[in-house]
């Protein structure tokens, strides 16, 4: 909402307050702005007279001309088409500076002395929008009493100050210059004047000549007058300038009269020709699949969900969004029926939505006071009157169910300082009411107070208590914490688990990353088991965004490919997020821990060494996680039913107590060609299997016993069948065995590999000799070579 | 005899002075005072000596001994400290060149603003709870005192999955949803981090996916005043000690009264600047009073009960504290961009 000041002027003396101020002052009442600014920033400009205007000899463009500043009489050189002789134009004079930043200098153009420049509206910083056709291609021409050498800006009002608001949803009532007077009279305390608005009447009455017949309950309010014989031409330059200054391009007296009157006063009028328009407005809901041809010429279809204004006919106009064509106000329209009415908010929202959000539709979907519905409708015909040459019928046409009356809310002392904190005094509470208008009666500390019809936002004690707040203010409120009970703060157990995989993660050397929720279709059934059905949006913004995830792993590759594209080397990631999916018309979050390696773990460039990141990397991540969580031979690996973007030779599921909880591995060649190595693990599922308290088993105080063996099986015999019938044999006294060695090549045969493993023997109570332990150790050979067909290599 | 010691004295002596190794002392001792050297030999021969020359020869023989033993001394000191010396020579490295990449990860920044807003508000007692990202309309907007149609659903354009399933604007449904299943109506006290969604275009200062960090507190007898102190401390742990805020009245359908939540601007510190727009002040967050509708709705007694409810978004607090100019930033996850948070911040 653009407020100019002296529009508001004219309803609240504010033209001795600095506007800046005012606007920050509206701020701490609870609206804020965008901007405050003259119309025209220009300085230096002056009214200047063309005293001769020739051609340039060289020139096909330039004037050179003689222009009276009403001190001196200088040469000016002016290129525009509309420069003549005897014109007065806007003048910036030497030592003026534009909006636009320029500043105004001595010049020489074609040869020729020039000081000053004359200007068009746009070197005065105007829109086009607001421009004549004559304005859009030349200098501004000002009318011919202009007072010759006065500073034109002044002269034009342009030096008139306009804050831009930016209001809240439920100040509707700040949508109007006499609301903003209202807010503004309580903040300095200063009177409200309502402007003029008894037009002469004719003895004719439109009760009359016109009937109504209001259908649905969704108008409250419907009132009506005729104007007759008016006169169409341009508004006089005060209203333009006015409505420039409150964003609204100026068509002709009739549309701008409309226009002037909402801004005023908040409500919403539409002209119509009252010859085309007949003897019977009718207020109805539309047919569905209705047709109307609307003012910018459109046909559109309704739906019973619109509200329209209808003739005998036909349907005439979109009640509060947009009138029809076939009633139109043109120039040559004689005869005006001015409607002023109350819509249903929720219904012009949706029409709007469906059709054109207007100035008038964002009045009507915050709602309308029904106080100044007549008021503005008399105050259009006054103005009709006084500037169309218009002859008003007496009498309104009327239906009207609305309640006029004010809103008697009541509220304690105790309540307003228990919510606001404060220790307010009767009497700046009756203070505060007062300035804004509310009548006020109190009884031992009891606040009768009425409010107007025109605060829609108030209608609860709360209501009130804000109102107190703002207006008295809220700096005055002294922070304090809360006195409560103490307890102690809490995370939950999902939490506390996501905080230690996040440390841990970090710690192992993956940086945290946060993507979008939202991916395209052919990235939402990607690595995750999930047949699930997806969950869509029903109206996106782009298809990019439409599905939601049921693996994090695909942003996790876009991603590496947005890094890798930007030369970095290495990648190291992790994100905890949510998976989406419907199961059973449920809808299902997964909390997910995922994770993308790729490139080199650790490096020493000059040094040559690096671990370049593997499946053993990764797995290597995957059972510290484990490890740390308590779940150490509690988990285990499986190749079995990967999802198929998993490369299915290296990759596999991560079991817990034989309970799949998330897969990792490298992704599918298919997928990416380079090298990338994926993790995902389901939260939740981790979280279920339950690990005990950390138990302390004391260290053995004997030293410990390594065996070294080497294994040749074939190449199909996993390490870990080996593994397994080693610490079967080995029993307690085997408390570690490592890998220390994996062989293929001419010592083995070309279908066999060779293992190499280190065994550690140890006994908590006693030093183990070595005759017990080779006793042992030779058993677990055995088993090896006679279970798993291996040999003993360079035995 | 006595000359003899005499001569193996300088003997020794000379042979000490040229050893330039440890080693090499090591074999002079076993060679001279070895059970085959010449001092034992030369003990072992007293015993053709008469009682006076063997009293004298013994004293001899023992000051050779301590003499001999406090040359190797020394000599060994002098040698150890050169070798010593040699060694770390030999050693000595270029500590200039570059160290070995041990690749440390890091938290993403906006888990770092809401972990820091966790801490704090656990450490005040506060609950951590979580809510649906798909949520229902019921929660997100209508137990919110914003019923269908209502104008200020306009700011918060929503993804719906169906006519009463959406991605959640905000994370304010957790307020109704921490309500509602709270059965015995017992004091709340409550911070709820979580991904929200609207229906905004992607851009420098907008983005579809962002973050929420909503606080609510309900119990009897809670006012405007304990909300700004709360607001305080949350301000001056954010943004530094000298902070103060500043509440402008607004409007939230859940709350009543309205408060936005200005904070002194640290960059000027309230002078006014580009990036407070010369105002001195910068916005944070919004919060207010909760609105009784919300607190009857959800099965609290208005009459009984107050709250406050707060909701700030880690994003534009991040973009604040480390100057970050495109929302976007966030969701690119530039590996660059992230490492630059991936250390500890020491105050001012």
């Amino acid at each position: 909402m653009r407020v100019s000041k002296s529009f508001l002027n004219d309803y609240i003396k504010v033209d001795d307050l600095d506007f800046n101020e005012v606007a920050n002052k509206m701020v701490l009442a609870g609206n804020e702005y965008e901007s405050v600014e003259k119309i025209s920033e220009a300085t230096g400009i002056v009214v200047g007279h063309v005293l001769e205007c020739e051609m340039h000899p060289e020139s096909k463009k330039l004037h050179i001309c003689k222009v009276d500043l009403g001190n001196e009489v200088v040469q000016i050189l002016c290129g525009a088409p509309n420069m003549r002789q005897g014109i007065k134009v806007p003048v910036a004079t030497v030592g003026a500076k534009l909006p636009n930043g320029m500043e105004i200098k001595k010049a020489k153009l074609a040869g020729m002395d020039s000081n000053g420049m004359c200007c068009s509206l746009e070197e005065l910083g105007i829109e086009s929008k607001y421009m004549s056709e004559e304005d859009k291609t030349g200098i501004h021409v000002l009318p011919d009493d202009a007072p010759v050498g006065a500073d034109a800006i002044h002269y034009m009002g342009y030096d008139d100050e306009v804050i831009d608001f930016e209001l809240t949803a439920n100040r509707g009532d700040l949508l109007s210059i006499l609301g903003m007077a209202h807010e503004i009279g309580a903040i300095y305390n200063r009177p409200v004047t309502y402007p003029e608005n008894q037009p002469k009447v004719l003895k004719e009455n439109i009760n009359d000549n016109m009937t109504i017949d209001v259908q649905t309950e969704n108008c409250p309010i419907y009132l009506g007058k005729i104007v007759k014989d008016v006169v169409i031409k341009d508004s006089p330059e005060w209203m333009k300038e006015r409505l420039m200054a409150s964003g609204i391009r100026s068509i002709n007296n009739v549309v701008d009269i409309s226009n002037y009157v909402m801004l005023e006063y908040g409500q919403p009028l539409h002209f119509f020709d009252k010859d085309r328009l007949g003897d019977k407005v009718i207020v109805r809901m539309a047919e569905e699949n209705e047709k109307l041809k609307t003012l910018d010429g459109q046909e559109r279809t309704l739906k019973t969900s619109d509200i329209v204004i209808a003739n005998e006919k036909e349907a005439v106009a979109l009640a509060g969004v947009m009138g029809g064509l076939s009633t139109e106000v043109e120039m040559d329209t004689k005869n005006i029926f001015v409607e002023a009415a109350i819509f249903e908010p929720i219904h012009i929202r949706y029409t709007a939505k469906s059709i054109l959000r207007s100035e008038a539709s964002s009045r009507y979907e915050k709602g309308i006071d029904p106080n100044r519905t007549k008021e503005a409708l008399n105050r259009a015909c006054y103005l009709l009157e006084k500037y169309a040459d218009g002859k008003v019928y007496d009498g309104i046409l009327t239906h009207d169910k609305t309640s006029k009356e004010d809103k008697k809310i009541e509220v304690t002392l105790d309540k307003i300082n228990a919510v606001l904190g404060m220790e307010l005094k009767k009497e700046e509470v009756i203070d505060v009411f007062t300035r804004l208008g509310f009548k006020v009666k109190e009884n031992h500390a009891v606040f009768h107070v009425s409010v107007p019809t025109r605060r829609l936002d108030i209608n609860i004690k709360e209501d009130l208590i804000e109102e107190v707040g703002r207006i008295y203010g809220y700096e005055h409120v002294v922070g304090k914490l809360p006195v409560l009970e103490t307890k102690e703060g809490s995370y939950s157990k999902k939490e506390l688990l996501t905080k230690e995989l996040h440390h841990r993660l970090q710690g192992l050397g993956l940086t945290e990353v946060i993507t979008y929720s939202l991916v395209r279709k052919e990235d939402v059934n990607k690595y995750t088991n999930y047949q699930n059905e997806d969950i869509t949006l029903l109206d996106p913004l782009t298809e990019d965004r439409k599905y939601l995830r049921k693996s994090s792993i695909p942003s996790l590759l876009n991603v590496w490919e947005y890094n890798i594209s930007r030369n970095q080397k290495n990648v190291a990631i992790y994100e905890s997020g949510n998976i989406y999916y419907k199961e059973n018309e449920e809808y299902i979050e997964k909390p997910m821990i995922s994770g993308l390696l790729y490139g080199i773990g650790t490096n020493n460039l000059w040094q040559q060494e690096k671990i370049v990141v593997d499946f053993y990397y990764v797995k290597g991540i995957i059972e510290n996680i484990m490890k740390y969580l308590g779940l150490n031979n509690r988990y285990s690996f499986d190749t079995n039913n990967l999802p198929k973007e998993f490369h299915p030779g290296r990759s596999c599921a991560l079991l817990i107590d034989r309970e799949v909880v998330g897969y990792f591995g490298q992704v599918h060649p298919t997928d990416c060609k380079k090298e990338v190595y994926v993790f995902e693990l389901d939260l939740l599922k981790i979280m279920s299997h339950k690990v005990r308290m950390v138990k302390y088993k004391e260290v053995s105080k004997y030293p410990a016993i390594h065996k070294d063996v080497a294994f040749i099986v074939e190449k199909k015999i996993t390490s870990k069948e080996i593994m397994d019938v080693l610490k079967h044999v080995g029993g307690r006294m085997v408390t570690n065995i490592d890998v220390f060695d994996v062989y293929t090549g001419e010592n083995v045969g070309a279908n066999e590999k060779s293992i190499a493993y280190s065994i550690t023997f140890e006994d908590a109570t006693k030093t183990l000799t070595d005759e017990e332990v080779m006793k042992v150790f030779n058993k677990m050979i055995d088993e090896v070579e006679s279970k798993l067909n291996a040999r003993v290599r360079d035995k | 005899m006595i000359e003899e010691l005499n001569t193996l004295k300088q003997e020794i002596k000379n042979k000490v002075d040229q050893t330039t190794s440890t080693k090499a002392l090591n074999e002079i001792r076993v060679e001279y005072l070895g059970k085959k050297g010449p001092i034992q030999s030369l003990s072992s021969k007293m015993g053709s000596l008469s009682i006076e020359e063997k009293k004298e020869f013994g004293r001899s023989l023992n000051t050779l001994k301590t003499e001999v033993n406090e040359l190797l001394e020394s000599k060994k000191q002098e040698l150890e400290k050169k070798e010593l010396e040699e060694r770390l020579q030999k050693e000595t490295i270029d500590i200039t060149l570059p160290s070995t990449e041990l690749t440390i990860g890091g938290v993403h920044p906006i888990t770092k603003i809401i972990n820091e807003v966790e801490e704090l508000f656990v450490s005040m007692g506060y609950d951590v709870v979580e809510g649906p990202e798909v949520e229902l309309d019921l929660y997100n907007f209508e137990l919110l005192n914003l019923p269908k149609g209502h104008p200020a659903r306009d700011s918060q354009d929503s993804f719906y999955i169906t006519d009463e399933v959406l991605l959640r604007t905000q994370t304010s449904p957790v307020q109704a949803r921490t309500m509602e299943a709270n059965k015995e109506k017992k004091p709340i006290r409550v911070i709820c981090p979580g991904k929200t969604y609207r229906r905004d275009n992607d851009d420098a200062t907008h983005s579809h996916q962002f973050h929420q960090i909503e606080g609510l507190v309900v119990d009897e007898n809670i006012s405007l005043a304990d909300l700004k102190g709360t607001l305080e401390i949350l301000a001056k742990t954010m943004f530094g000690e000298d902070r103060e805020i500043r509440l402008r009245p607004s409007f939230f359908p859940f709350t009543e009264p309205s408060i936005e939540v200005d904070v002194s601007c640290f960059k000027c510190g309230g002078k006014g600047c580009s990036l407070c727009k010369g105002t001195g002040w910068i916005e944070i967050l919004g919060s207010g009073m909760v609105h009784p509708n919300v607190l009857r709705d959800n099965g609290y007694d208005p009459e009984k009960y107050t709250g406050f409810a707060f909701g700030m978004g880690p994003e534009r607090i991040a973009m604040l504290k480390y100057g970050i100019t495109d929302i976007r930033s966030f969701y690119t996850n530039d590996l660059r961009f992230l490492n630059d948070f991936n250390r500890v911040e020491g105050g001012e």
